[in-house]
């Protein structure tokens, strides 16, 4: 269930992504964009130099394109007058061609290292951050993995990464290149020809401000369109995921009216913010070509009295150009670049979450461990407030066998949570050979245990990968020892590459097998203590059997808890701690539990009596 | 990729047809612009010019420029619709579909992938079909058009300008080849790093017990690394592109000028106007020719990517549905709740080995029939014969007398109230979700609720349900992720109750609950629905060990078919099971 959630969220992202192109998205605001961009700043320091090249090369280049037109300019009079006087001047229509061109190519080398320069720095930004994020992963408490939005706010930050390199890479430059080309461009039009530069400019900011209406009436064409994507998306997944039961139930038509209801909104939605989007092409065309006639017809009547040599009509041919786009980037580079803050924020929220304590000064290894564990006057709550555990005090004796039992939310992984440090006790603390948890540290802690829980999880890699899994000096012999002594030896080596078949989703195992291999882990694992959480209950009975073998193996000269939700596997624990509404209620042997005649007796009494009979 | 056209019908033909006459206007429309330009340059040129002939050029281009707007308005027009009607009829095709579908086909396609096609893939050709489609028909239009206009220049500046466009047809081919791969792999290379992070999230309980955080940190490094080297490669490559093009642009430009010189110094003076106002117009042709091979670029990004998304969605609509529908409308004269299976066997497609064989038992009116087995013994693909979400591959599956496949699936669902091992619960309230799909019941609107009520009473769930602030109105979010799952499997059960049907299928749906919610259930549902056949998966003991029929599967075949006692008398396998669940002393006094 929850690995499909993971799936359906990505569907949604990918459709986030696919929507708008980038041309005309809903703008997302940070709410922090100083502070959020500070942090950036701290990310680029190191590529500074990188940084630092590639905006000098923007702006030289930008100084160089700047000049051409004017270049340009002075060749069509040589032209005109070489045209004119029957003289052409050959050479120096050459020469100037020649440093145009020199000038051009310099400036296409320019943008080439600082292309370069960026896509290198944006890329390493991208690594740093993603493996920042993955080591963060190491140093959250698990408690923040258990509340059900992580997942979701993890997928997200991971696919903010990508969005904010990119658009960091592009927007930055760009506003940098487009400022200077508008700046410069604006200063060369006004040197060269005051009256066709306020003409073009005319054009130029009438473009920007027009451009600038229709995003803003467009945007809640664009919110209704993503708001109806995301009906229309939660519809889909909803009704293909409970197919089984819209069959069964003959509800097809319902869903089917649902869908077209949604169908024909998103078409109206669809089709009205892609026009509203699409006006702003002809429309800038439009600007853009009454700015070409204006300045030829103005610049025409103006050579024609003599006022300009026709060079200049050229040269604004090309400013013209030069100077409309600029404007219409960078409003378009900041709006992404708000988004991509608005992912950088994200992705810097999760980089400071809170972490674990620090335990440099910890102890590390505990040597010759006899395997006794006391719990002291433990209080506990997930929530500060409403403490679930009061005040727990046991004793458990080296090679005990300690069975945890309640039902369903009873808070039996409670134990499991506060044993293995996953959760700090609120109060009092729990001993292991007299030697409080909190003071070693957590790796210390893990390292007396060896688990075995209700979800087998494996991970993607080769089988021995797997069993030998987190210990790099365990030896083929060793693996195979393990999975001989639980029964999984001959299957494996069956596989087609044996040890070395690498576990997928595509290799057939069953949840019987699964668990066997992490059995198997666990021994190799081979700690004092042993944690069996539920470990049998996604396998079936006869498969039961072999895993509770192996698991009796595992047991033997263990300090074993086992929490279970068949109450004939725990019967023969030396105690039994019986838990309810996450408080544990009853401590004590299966016979005197039952003597008792309390909640353990009621549970495992409820499990025999029959559904009334008829 | 070409198939996909076939399903466009002919209103969006016309569209399309519309569409292209629309670009085609729009390109010869404001390729005429350039034109006045030189009529203009000559003007400038010529003695004697009035400032009238001037502005009447001029005033012929601003027709121009508004023309080719108002054309451009209409195209967006025409195409926004276009692709935003085609998008829905694809939707509304696959939606239609997948609904038409069984769960082998499902099974095939995977539900995840099924719901990226009906979404995701439909937006990206959406997309397309917006934007790509119209450069698709406006390259070759502009190129053919301006080429055309240029055809009465100068050799030489053909040569420059056939010069400039391989160099820039041979970027455009290098990115095209080098970093279009590169760009396509990006896609596979995050989905393994992100199958990392997973893994970490899934396991995170075993990594931090087995102190593993630097092992999986390893692995994560590693993919991180891959992915960032072939991003960089592909990125890398990509900035070639927008220097040569601006680069080779200007070449042409300043190449077209120079050459201009020249012949101009060489000419007469009627000829060097000629040739001096054709040069302006010519490098602007020119640089459009350049500007649309550019466009290649894009096309190649998106054509690729737009015919994987045009095949996985034509790869839904190609799919035959293999439960087909039949006619029949009710059961033999007066049979009712009789589930008969005879000699059934039943593979999964593409599968070599049957799930279940020879399978022979029937239920009877009122009776209580129970299947328990190993995972893997075909308890599953038996029940799911009954309401054909799957049909046999031998034999015959009778309900009321009937060949299943004879039903029309409406009847035959009408009979049956399926739940099924994992609940489903849809977006809504929980009178919805229990008042929920179609039946033969016709309730008032007050009878409904009083049904429902009912229902939810037999299914253990009013407790809970009428503690809610909104009772049986109580909202339930998508697939019911604000109720426990234990409650979800209630109302789920309510749901099957409140059809009233001949028979119940309950696959596995009891071992969600405690034993003391299974069993006060399963009595209120002997007493208050009596005479109605029930079907129950299961795997706990407790839960079957009064139904009047046990079958005991093993390896797909029955090997075992009685009630308890007699199954703990003769049947190995049975005993097997029991023995793991409960004491010997206490199989005996049951």
């Amino acid at each position: 269930m929850a690995k499909n959630e993971y799936e359906f969220g990505q569907a949604r992202m990918q459709q986030g992504r696919g929507g708008g192109r980038g041309r005309m998205a809903i703008a997302e605001k940070p709410h922090d964009m100083i502070g959020t961009l500070r942090k950036l700043l701290a990310y680029f320091r190191k590529f500074l130099p990188a940084v630092i090249i590639a905006f000098s090369c923007t702006l030289i280049s930008v100084v160089l394109t700047i000049f051409a037109p004017n270049m340009l300019s002075r060749i069509t009079n040589l032209i005109e007058a070489g045209m004119k006087s029957g003289n052409m001047d050959l050479g120096r229509i050459f020469r100037t061609a020649g440093w145009i061109l020199g000038f051009y190519l310099f400036s296409a080398l320019l943008t080439f290292v600082e292309h370069q320069m960026m896509v290198l720095t944006s890329n390493r930004i991208n690594w740093t951050l993603r493996e920042d994020i993955s080591h963060k992963l190491n140093r959250i408490p698990l408690s923040r993995f258990d509340s059900a939005s992580f997942g979701d706010v993890l997928s997200r930050v991971t696919n903010d990464i990508d969005s904010v390199g990119m658009s960091l890479r592009m927007s930055a430059n760009e506003i940098v290149s487009a400022t200077a080309t508008f700046l410069g461009c604006g200063i060369m039009m006004l040197i060269t020809n005051v009256w066709l530069a306020l003409v073009s400019m005319v054009f130029a900011f009438a473009g920007f401000f027009i451009m600038n209406v229709i995003i803003k009436k467009s945007q809640p064409y664009f919110r209704a369109r993503s708001a109806t994507l995301g009906e229309m998306n939660g519809h889909i997944e909803e009704i293909y995921a409970g197919h089984l039961i819209v069959k069964a139930y003959n509800g097809e038509a319902d869903a089917s009216k649902e869908f077209n209801r949604i169908n024909q909104l998103l078409y109206e939605a669809n089709w009205k913010s892609q026009f509203i989007s699409g006006i702003m092409r002809p429309l800038m065309t439009l600007l853009s070509n009454l700015g070409y006639v204006t300045v030829c017809v103005m610049g025409a009547i103006m050579v024609l009295n003599g006022k300009i040599t026709y060079g200049v009509i050229i040269a604004f041919v090309l400013y013209v150009r030069m100077f409309t786009m600029p404007l219409s980037m960078v409003a378009q580079a900041m709006t992404s670049l708000q988004t991509a803050v608005a992912g950088a924020e994200r992705i810097f929220n999760f980089l400071e979450e809170p972490e674990m304590e620090n335990e440099d000064t910890k102890i590390k290894t505990l040597e010759d461990v006899k395997g006794h564990i006391s719990f002291e006057h433990v209080k506990f709550g997930y929530d500060k407030d409403h403490p679930i555990i009061h005040d727990f005090s046991y004793e458990v004796m080296p090679g005990q066998k300690v069975a945890i039992v309640g039902p369903t939310g009873a808070g039996k992984t409670t134990l499991v949570n506060l044993l293995m440090r996953f959760y700090e006790v609120d109060d009092g603390c729990i001993k292991i050979d007299g030697i409080s948890t909190r003071d070693m540290t957590r790796e210390a802690v893990h390292d007396q245990f060896c688990m075995v829980l209700q979800d087998t999880w494996l991970f993607e890699g080769t089988v021995f990968e797997n069993v030998a899994y987190g210990r790099p000096d365990v030896s083929l012999d060793e693996v195979v020892a393990a999975c001989r002594a639980v029964g999984m030896n001959r299957f494996i080596r069956s596989l087609p590459q044996g040890y070395d078949t690498v576990l997928s989703d595509a290799t057939n195992l069953s949840a019987g097998q699964r668990q066997l291999l992490t059995i198997a882990r666990a021994m190799i694992d081979d700690a004092k203590f042993l944690i069996l959480d539920e470990a049998t209950s996604s396998v079936d009975t006869r498969t039961e059997q072999l895993v509770q073998n192996a698991m009796d193996k595992l047991t033997e000269g263990r300090t074993s808890f086992t929490i279970a939700h068949r109450l004939s596997t725990i019967r023969n624990a030396d105690v039994i701690l019986v838990m309810k509404d996450g408080d544990i209620v009853e401590t004590g042997s299966h016979d005197e539990l039952l003597e008792k005649g309390g909640f353990y007796a009621e549970l495992w009494n409820s499990q025999f009596v029959n559904a009334e009979a008829i | 990729m070409i198939s996909i056209f076939k399903r466009l019908n002919a209103h969006e033909w016309m569209l399309i047809c519309i569409s292209v006459a629309l670009v085609v206007a729009q390109v010869i429309t404001d390729l005429r612009i350039p034109g006045y330009m030189s009529t203009i340059t000559r003007l400038i040129e010529t003695e004697g010019s009035t400032m009238q002939e001037i502005l009447n050029t001029g005033a012929m281009m601003l027709i121009m420029a508004v023309l080719s707007m108002l054309v451009m308005f209409c195209s967006g027009f025409v195409s926004s619709r276009l692709s935003a009607y085609y998008s829905r009829d694809l939707r509304d095709k696959i939606f239609h579909k997948v609904q038409s579908f069984s769960p082998e086909e499902i099974d095939r396609f995977s539900t995840a992938s099924l719901i990226t096609r009906s979404t995701n893939d439909v937006a990206q050709i959406q997309n397309f079909v917006a934007g790509g489609f119209t450069m698709i028909v406006n390259m070759p239009i502009t190129v053919g058009i301006a080429l055309s206009k240029m055809a009465g220049g100068h050799w030489q500046w053909t040569v420059l300008t056939a010069g400039c466009v391989i160099i820039v047809l041979s970027v455009v081919i290098f990115v095209i080849l080098y970093a279009h791969p590169r760009f396509r792999r990006m896609q596979v290379l995050t989905d393994n790093l992100n199958a990392v992070t997973r893994e970490n999230m899934t396991g995170i309980r075993v990594i931090r017990a087995y102190n593993a955080a630097d092992y999986q940190m390893d692995k994560f490094t590693d993919r991180n690394d891959t992915l960032t080297k072939n991003q960089l490669q592909a990125q890398r490559a990509m900035t070639v592109m927008q220097p040569t093009m601006r680069f080779t642009q200007n070449i042409l430009t300043i190449g077209i000028y120079c050459i201009g010189a020249w012949i101009i110094s060489k000419t007469s003076s009627m000829e060097a106007l000629n040739t001096f106002s054709t040069m302006v117009v010519f490098s602007n042709y020119a640089s459009r020719v350049l500007f649309s091979i550019q466009s290649l670029n894009f096309i190649f990004n998106q054509l690729p990517r737009v015919s994987v998304c045009a095949n996985r969605v034509n790869e839904v609509l190609d799919t035959d549905v293999h439960v087909k529908n039949g006619s029949e409308m009710r059961g033999k004269g007066g049979m009712r709740g009789v589930v008969e299976f005879r000699n059934v066997a039943f593979r999964y497609p593409d599968s070599e080995a049957d799930v279940i064989h020879n399978i022979s038992f029937t239920a009877n009116r009122g009776e209580t029939v129970a299947f328990i087995g190993a995972t893997g013994s075909g308890k599953t693909s038996l029940v799911n014969l009954i309401p054909r979400f799957y049909d046999v591959t031998e034999g015959q599956v009778l309900v009321d007398g009937r060949d299943v496949k004879d039903y029309d699936l409406k009847v035959l669902h009408n009979k049956i109230g399926y739940t099924p091992q994992r609940a489903i619960l849809f977006t809504g309230t929980v009178y919805s979700n229990v008042n929920y799909g179609e039946n033969e019941l016709r309730y008032t609107e007050e009878e409904a609720f009083e049904e429902v009520k009912k229902a939810v009473e037999i299914a253990q769930a009013k407790d809970f349900v009428e503690e809610k602030e909104d009772g049986y109105f109580t909202f339930i979010s998508r697939g019911g992720t604000n109720v426990s799952g234990g409650q979800k499997q209630r109302i789920s059960i309510a749901r099957s109750v409140f059809r009233k049907p001949e028979i119940y299928i309950f696959d596995d749906t009891f071992g969600a609950l405690d034993y003391k919610t299974d069993r006060t259930l399963r009595g209120a549902l002997k007493k208050k629905t009596a005479g109605v056949t029930t079907l129950i998966v299961a795997q706990r003991i407790g839960t079957i060990r009064d139904a009047d029929q046990i079958i005991v599967l093993d390896e797909g075949e029955i090997v075992g078919h009685g009630t308890h006692r007699e199954l703990l008398e003769n049947c190995s396998v049975y005993r097997e099971i029991a023995y793991t669940q409960m004491s010997e002393e206490e199989l005996a006094n049951g």
